[in-house]
């Protein structure tokens, strides 16, 4: 079986999970798998597919190909299906693999199944089982065509090293009329710190906090052990913190060795975005709120008198 | 030119602490569920409110949906849009491939009736189906361009300057108009609707477009729920007398 997978990359640089395609790849059982590098391929990434399991590569490069463009990545990964004739074309949930993915589907007016976690490969049919609600339900579909598009769930299908050497493969793509009318005319890097997605503890606070100042009792923890404040969605829609700090469906995914969720229900959108965490503590008034019935451990009471009894028990013991 | 903006929004369940199947498992038990406006295309609406108010024009929400989507219509019209549509289903969830031919079917008679959109807004991915791809369909059928994953909209003459994250930061996209965006909540915070838009919103006529069903190759079978950890949770007390007992446990895991 002949698969393409895509690799991501940004100016050259592999994102971390471009050879987790690869890994996807290899277990639907794939005799050849086609790396797709769109744009500049050095010796070392080369080195690395093959090493992760690539057969072969198929470069896609030139004036268009220069900087990221979802619509001329998506027209060349169509121009190596095209080129392959593969039984499966596979990539990453991430935003940019997800959506060249959609437009090499789109292209070829082909379905495309998102966020798979296992494939079981039939003649025609796959059995493919795929996230919904992010996280926190499970579907079980069927993909029917003759070239499948299927975009894996990032961290369950881990590359394993000890493969060969691939030979690079020129594809030609025949571009649109409009490619390269999409155009990335700026970056901005922001100061590195301590990030809600970096810290080993995040505090998070809910309707529970009830105001924006309430939140400086969480600020303070935070500024003592290091940590990161996160919210829910209610705190965000009621202004109280930026969405940048949003954990759950439509915020952030953080997996920090202890999260502290301060007034948070746990409603399934937010436990979808830490249920990663290592350990979770419950701080809630009501001792049957399903946040503290999933929690490792829960203090149960007034998060405006536990938090700075904390704050405050640390600085005794810190001198 | 008079800016014409279209957002397309998807109705969906807001499940609590748990998403309840029913007993077949083909389908979320919604019996006692509230709906909503999926929240991209929630915060979708309020941007594409904000860049009319900035520039003029108007507003029209689409969605596919049962006759229930109605009131996620209207609710669209209480907090700004001057026009809603409604495409009618049977009230299955349609296919990511048969929602995108028919909402291509009816922008493009949208658009023959009243005039090109210059800037039609998705959601990144619907909360329910998480497929992230109609936008990227409807995008290709109509030949314009679009970037997912939008957290600022702006437009800047003849273009859309879109910005959106990248690992360590953001990065900013230029697109010619007529252009798409796939946008994500935190875009904008939605305003809420006042008592006297919601009372007119009700009023408002919704028109229907009809679309035929032309499934696509994905298809679902059944749910189910992720299998549950089950924790004993230690209660380590109760008020502020237990902080002593917290510090311990922060320097049980080393995180002092
Ligand atoms: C499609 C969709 C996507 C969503 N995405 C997200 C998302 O990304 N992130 C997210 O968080 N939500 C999301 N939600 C919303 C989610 O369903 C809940 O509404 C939200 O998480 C509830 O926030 P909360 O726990 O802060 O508020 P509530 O549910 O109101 O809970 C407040 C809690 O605080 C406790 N409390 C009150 N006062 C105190 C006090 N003084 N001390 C201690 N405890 C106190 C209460 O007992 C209660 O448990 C989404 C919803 C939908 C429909
Ligand atoms: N039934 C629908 N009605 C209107 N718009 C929809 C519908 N389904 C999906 N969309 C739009 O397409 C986007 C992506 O959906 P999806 O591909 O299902 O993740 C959504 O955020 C909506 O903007």
């Amino acid at each position: 079986m002949d698969i393409v997978a895509l690799i991501e990359h940004d100016r050259g640089e592999a994102a971390d999970v471009s050879f987790q395609a690869l890994a996807f790849a290899q277990s639907l059982g794939a005799t050849a798998i086609h790396a797709v590098v769109v744009g500049a391929l050095s010796s070392e990434l080369t080195a690395a597919l093959g090493a992760n399991g690539a057969t072969a590569i198929c470069h896609i490069d030139g004036d268009l190909t220069v900087d990221y463009d979802p619509e001329v990545w998506g027209e060349a990964l169509a121009a190596a299906v095209a080129q392959v004739n593969p039984q499966a074309v596979v990539g990453l949930a991430t935003d940019r693999s997800g959506e060249v993915l959609a437009h090499a589907a789109a292209i070829a007016d082909a379905p495309l199944a998102a966020n798979v976690t296992a494939v079981t490969a039939g003649a025609d049919e796959w059995a493919v089982t795929r996230i919904r609600w992010g996280g926190a339900l499970i579907e079980e579909a069927s993909l029917n065509a003759p070239v499948r598009y299927l975009t894996a769930a990032p961290h369950v299908f881990m590359p394993q090293a000890g493969g060969g050497t691939a030979a690079v493969v020129a594809v030609a793509p025949i571009w649109s009329a409009t490619a390269g009318r999409t155009q990335i005319v700026d970056r901005i890097t922001l100061a590195s710190g301590i990030t809600l997605t970096t810290a080993a503890v995040v505090i998070s606070g809910g309707r529970g906090v009830g105001s924006p100042e309430g939140f400086t009792k969480l600020d303070e923890l935070a500024g003592l052990i290091s940590g990161a404040v996160g919210c829910s969605r209610v705190v965000t829609n009621a202004g109280w913190r930026p969405h940048s700090d949003q954990v759950g469906q439509t915020g952030k995914r953080i997996a920090p060795e202890l999260y502290i969720a301060c007034g948070i229900s746990g409603a399934t959108q937010h436990w979808v975005g830490m249920m990663a965490s290592k350990k979770v503590l419950a701080i809630n008034t009501d001792r049957d709120a399903n946040m503290v019935n999933k929690a490792d451990y829960a203090v149960i009471g007034d998060l405006h008198e536990i938090l700075p009894a904390i704050s405050a028990e640390i600085r005794r013991r810190k001198g | 030119m008079t800016l014409r903006i279209l957002v397309c929004v998807k109705r969906v369940p807001a499940p609590g602490a748990r998403i309840v199947l029913t007993a077949d498992r083909t389908e979320i038990d919604a019996k006692n569920l509230g709906f909503a406006i999926s929240p991209h295309e929630e915060c979708g609406v309020e941007a594409a409110v904000q860049l009319v108010e900035q520039h003029g024009g108007s507003t029209t929400v689409l969605t596919l949906g049962p006759g229930e989507a109605d009131e996620q219509l209207r609710y669209s019209l209480s907090v700004g849009a001057d026009k809603a549509v409604l495409v009618p289903t049977d009230g299955s969830d349609w296919d990511a491939q048969a929602t995108a031919r028919a909402l291509v079917h009816a922008i493009s008679e949208l658009e023959a009736a009243d005039g090109a959109f210059d800037l039609i807004v998705m959601g990144n991915e619907s909360a329910d189906s998480g497929g992230f791809q109609v936008g990227i369909r409807v995008a290709r059928a109509l030949g314009r361009p679009i970037v997912n994953g939008v957290k600022g909209l702006e437009l800047d003459g003849d273009a859309m300057i879109a910005r959106r994250e990248s690992a360590n930061g953001y990065e900013v996209y230029r697109l010619p108009l007529p252009a798409m965006a796939g946008v994500k909540e935190g875009i904008t915070l939605p305003r809420y609707p006042t008592l006297p838009a919601r009372l007119k919103s009700k009023k408002a006529d919704v028109p229907s477009v009809a679309a035929a069903k032309h499934p696509g190759g994905l298809t679902t079978g059944h749910f189910s729920n992720p299998v549950e950890v089950v924790t004993e949770t230690m209660v380590l007390g109760t008020g502020p007398a237990a902080a002593p007992a917290v510090v311990d446990l922060l320097d049980e895991l080393g995180l002092l």
